[in-house]
């Protein structure tokens, strides 16, 4: 069973979430006493960073084609390179995109969502979030080829040094269909998905003013910065930020929520959390039966200090 | 313009998430239904475009009979007429075939969806009616404008936005953002009772295969007590978290 893994890159550099995929691919090579093939589309970063987290092959797709994103173009492309019968990307936004389109070329399974390594690899049967968060299924593939996309934040990053090899593909895919017209990309901010910590703020916050606090303390923590589907809906923090059952759903080491009662459409989209701090000066908010750690009282005079302390332990 | 409008049926957001006692299916007891709510920014963008473009919009359900008092209410929001396909669905993929066929015979435009659904969050719908189809396919729209036989759409990006534009026909999947939350089209009285009237075709399935078995679902398992620590203390909670949780 050879087993083939998508490394997404952002500007040429690999994603945190590709080595994550690259990590659960080796996994599953291990358990299949085979190797991991990863792939990867105008790459700048070394191969040698994929190597480390186990390929011991990696295809460089080079094509100018490719330069932007279109889910049908590299959909196409790595379907011209993936030999094999499981392939596994990162649910990232763009490999959540291609991949549906490669499991239609391929007529392979497509098993999203994934959070551990397989109960089964023959049958291919595996965990995976559902219901937003609120549940668990264990899935089972239909059928001899079995594409998956790895829930960020899930199954982690881990080191399996191999030796490996490097193997240009020049390709030419047609990619007339969409054409990117512009780009933005906000830079020095800590992707939410990806980020291990996340300070998150609510309606309890009274305003976008007192946001300034929530960005220090999430700056002395290497934190990304979240919020409330309410506080999103009035304005006062870009859509992006919402997590939630209709937002984005994240797994960080550690979550702080400060002012958010804990509807349960917000706790769907973050009860994967590894670890949950509430600061709320309403003590029966029904978010704390949900923490790890709980604090009640204001806001306003426990971000700062606790900004200050931690702070101080990192010197 | 004909655009068609995947939506799905799925629990209200405030549903607690229960099993069977065997653990091989959710359990519909109790559960009230809603228009999947990312699908209902694709809904309420495409009622904009039927306003501002003329554009006809047909809703299309895969579900049993019981999805339709849900396809009611995408009629009385405002869509033309609705396709129920007459399928329990099973996985994406058996679905996106049966919204492919549809769409296959009706000459649209454009597909629009949400980018999931709240119940088994696949993503994998729109992706799939794509290829299917042949049709280039935006993910995680936040913005959508059309041009005669293009579409500008502007997609999330981790950490940023693009902005695209497509040639028609096209699938794109919609978040919060395609339309603002305080756009959604809530249905007045003429919406529901005009709903009743218009057009809703029910379709046997085309095939059904199936790729994916759910074997058997788990709830959340409940976190220990919480540890509550007094706002005087921060060092205390800065301990744990450095500690005990070592997350810091």
């Amino acid at each position: 069973m050879a087993v083939f893994v998508y490394a997404e890159n952002i500007n040429g550099v690999y994603k945190k979430a590709a080595l994550e995929a690259v990590s659960y691919a080796k996994a599953i090579a291990d358990q299949a006493g085979d190797t991991v093939t990863a792939i990867s589309v105008n790459p700048t970063d070394s191969s040698d960073v994929l190597y480390k987290y186990g390929a011991s092959n990696v295809i460089n797709i080079k094509d100018e084609g490719l330069k932007n994103f279109s889910a049908k173009a590299f959909a196409q492309a790595v379907n011209e390179v993936a030999d094999g019968n499981t392939i596994v990307f990162p649910h990232t936004t763009d490999a959540s995109s291609l991949a549906p389109m490669l499991a239609v070329m391929k007529n392979y399974s497509l098993i999203t969502n994934v959070l551990e390594a397989p109960e089964s690899l023959s049958p291919f049967q595996v965990k995976r979030r559902a219901f937003s968060g609120k549940g668990f299924m264990h899935a089972k593939a239909e059928g001899n080829g079995v594409i998956i996309t790895v829930s960020q934040n899930a199954f982690g990053v881990k080191e399996s040094a191999v030796s490996g090899s490097e193997e240009v593909k020049n390709l030419s895919v047609a990619n007339e269909d969409t054409k990117v017209i512009s780009h933005e990309q906000s830079s020095g901010k800590l992707d939410l998905k990806e980020a291990e910590i996340v300070v998150s703020a609510g309606r309890g916050m009274k305003g976008p003013e007192n946001w300034g606090m929530i960005e220090d303390l999430a700056n002395v923590l290497g934190a990304a910065t979240a919020c409330s589907k309410p506080v999103s809906d009035i304005g006062w923090r870009p859509h992006t930020e919402h997590v939630g059952q209709t937002g984005k759903a994240i797994s960080p080491n550690l979550y702080i929520a400060v002012g958010i009662s804990g509807a349960i459409q917000h706790l769907a989209g973050v009860n994967s959390s590894k670890t949950i701090v509430v600061i709320n000066n309403d003590a029966e908010a029904p978010f704390f039966k949900s923490a790890d750690y709980g604090v009640v009282g204001d806001a306003f005079q426990i971000i700062p200090a606790l900004t200050e302390k931690i702070k101080a332990i990192k010197g | 313009m004909k655009i068609l409008v995947c939506i799905s049926s799925v629990p209200d957001t405030t549903s607690k998430i229960n099993f069977t006692a065997d653990k091989s299916a959710f359990d519909k007891n109790g559960i009230q239904w809603v228009i999947n709510p990312l699908d209902e920014f694709a809904l309420t963008k495409a009622v904009k475009l039927q306003e501002t473009q003329g554009a006809t919009v047909t809703v299309i359900n895969v579900g049993d009979a019981a999805t339709e008092p849900v396809i009611r209410k995408a009629l009385a929001i405002g869509a033309n007429d609705a396709v129920r396909v007459n399928l329990d669905p099973k996985d994406s993929y058996s679905t996106a075939k049966e919204i492919a066929a549809v769409a296959q015979n009706g000459g649209y435009d454009l597909i629009l969806c949400g980018k999931e659904s709240i119940d088994y969050n696949g993503g994998s719908v729109p992706g799939m009616v794509a290829q299917l189809l042949n049709q280039p396919f935006v993910n995680a729209s936040v913005g959508l404008d059309v041009n005669g036989s293009e579409a500008t759409a502007v997609r999330e990006i981790e950490g940023g936005k693009e902005t695209i534009s497509v040639k028609l026909p096209a699938v794109i999947a919609g978040q919060k953002g395609l339309v603002d939350e305080k756009d959604l089209i809530i249905p007045n009285m003429r919406g529901i009772m005009s709903a009743r009237t218009k057009p809703l075709q029910v379709v046997e399935p085309a095939s059904s295969e199936v790729k994916v078995q759910g074997v058997s679902y788990d709830s959340v398992p409940p976190r220990a007590a919480v540890k509550m620590v007094s706002p005087d203390n921060l060092d205390e909670l800065v301990r744990l978290l450095h500690e005990e949780a070592k997350v810091i």
